[in-house]
């Protein structure tokens, strides 16, 4: 019932296919290991991106979750801030929001060309 | 040997995998200097690039988290995030375990660090080898610095971790080069994606070009709760930018470009030390 345990299964999560796999295969199975509390179990089965940032989720651990279920990039963000609009601040961890909900940081250019890979 | 080629660049994921929401001028002006990066080092002939990144939980986890650790196999693989979502393909990235073995043995000799027998890439080693070695066909020697999860190495443990990769590249007969990925502000991964503190990236790559180990270290403007303040949870990364500092020995560098790209997270940056000014 940590942030540490919900931040361990998202680690082991995005680095192990065979994990992944087993998630999609039953989600409440593939946490059973872990010590998680309902509102986390939730979180992580939905996947509630806002709950999880609000919870204090690392970044770096959250947007690999987030691409792993094919969020855009820009439904990531927004997610995010209905989390601290729902749930209220980030309760901890480094990665708190400095911005005000509203705000537009990185707007995407208009005109659409190809990746550089 | 010694130590053939030094620089630094940015790894945000977003250069490869949203590259299609940037304006694409200044977009475009950033990657013919990363690319142009990429000609400079293949033509100082290195058998093995260094690569100090710092990775984001591809590796390593707050259940026994390094401070320093570098990359000792023959082969890694990477990234391990969604291809799509990254705009790069998985694949095999060739490393070279012998000279990585005496590559770290010499280290040990001024640093505490761990080594890893397996490594798998994120972002921030692929998307700078995606410009900067584009056939994979140099040997990596992939190294991490916790930037990620505090508590973090002091600053002054970064730079003499860089000094101690000096002291191994000269001790080796092979020719070796050293990258730093990362930083330089930004607040990754976040709401606050694309927000940047410009001012304060030029003014740390001044100090940066300077190879001023004073102003790098200055503890009254870079210590965590101040960098965290003005430059973001991303700004812990300017460890591995000083670790090159370190690394280059008092040579004087160039920035080739450092303007921000919002939609990448970061002000994008290209800048290499100049060896032969030592």
């Amino acid at each position: 019932m940590t942030l540490y345990a919900v931040q361990k299964f998202l680690y082991e999560l995005n680095r192990t296919p065979a994990l992944q796999t087993a998630y999609e295969e039953d989600r409440h199975a593939v946490l059973e290991p872990y010590d998680l509390n309902e509102e986390e179990t939730s979180a992580l089965v939905e996947p509630d991106i806002g709950k999880l940032f609000h919870l204090g989720v690392n970044g770096q651990i959250l947007m690999h979750f987030a691409a792993f279920h094919q969020i855009e990039w820009q439904d990531y963000l927004q997610r995010m801030r209905n989390g601290i609009a729902n749930y209220g601040p980030v309760r901890e961890g480094v990665y708190a929001m400095t911005t005000d909900l509203n705000d537009v940081v990185a707007p995407v250019h208009q005109s659409s060309e190809g990746s550089a890979s | 040997m010694s130590l053939v080629f030094a620089g630094v660049c940015s790894h945000a994921p977003g250069i490869t995998g949203r590259a299609h929401m940037a304006d694409p001028d200044v977009r475009d002006r950033f990657y013919d200097a990363f690319r142009q990066m990429g000609d400079d080092l293949r033509a100082a002939q290195p058998d093995a690039v260094v690569i100090i990144a710092a990775e984001h939980f591809a590796n390593f986890f707050m259940n026994n988290m390094p401070s320093f650790a570098i990359g000792m196999a023959d082969s890694y693989e990477g990234p391990i995030e969604d291809p799509g979502w990254l705009g790069l393909e998985r694949r095999q990235v060739p490393g070279n375990r012998d000279i990585s073995q005496r590559f770290i043995t010499e280290v040990m000799k001024g640093s505490d660090i761990a080594y890893a027998e397996e490594w798998k890439f994120d972002h921030g080693i692929m998307v700078p080898l995606n410009f900067l070695t584009p056939d994979y066909d140099i040997a990596v020697i992939p190294v991490n610095i916790n930037c990620q999860g505090p508590p973090l190495a002091p600053l002054e443990r970064a730079w003499a971790f860089g000094e101690s990769m000096r002291r191994a590249c000269e001790a080796m007969p092979e020719r070796i080069a050293i990258i730093g990925t990362g930083g330089i502000s930004h607040w990754p991964a976040t709401p606050d994606s694309g927000k940047i503190n410009e001012k304060w990236d030029l003014d740390f790559m001044d100090r940066w070009c300077r190879n001023d180990k004073d102003a790098l270290l200055d503890n009254e403007m870079y210590n965590d709760l101040k960098v965290y303040a003005d430059a973001g949870q991303g700004g812990f990364e300017i460890r591995t930018y000083l670790t090159v500092s370190a690394a280059a020995g008092g040579a004087q560098g160039v920035v080739h470009f450092c303007e921000p790209i919002p939609i990448f997270a970061v002000s994008c940056t290209v800048a290499t030390y100049d060896l032969a000014s030592v």
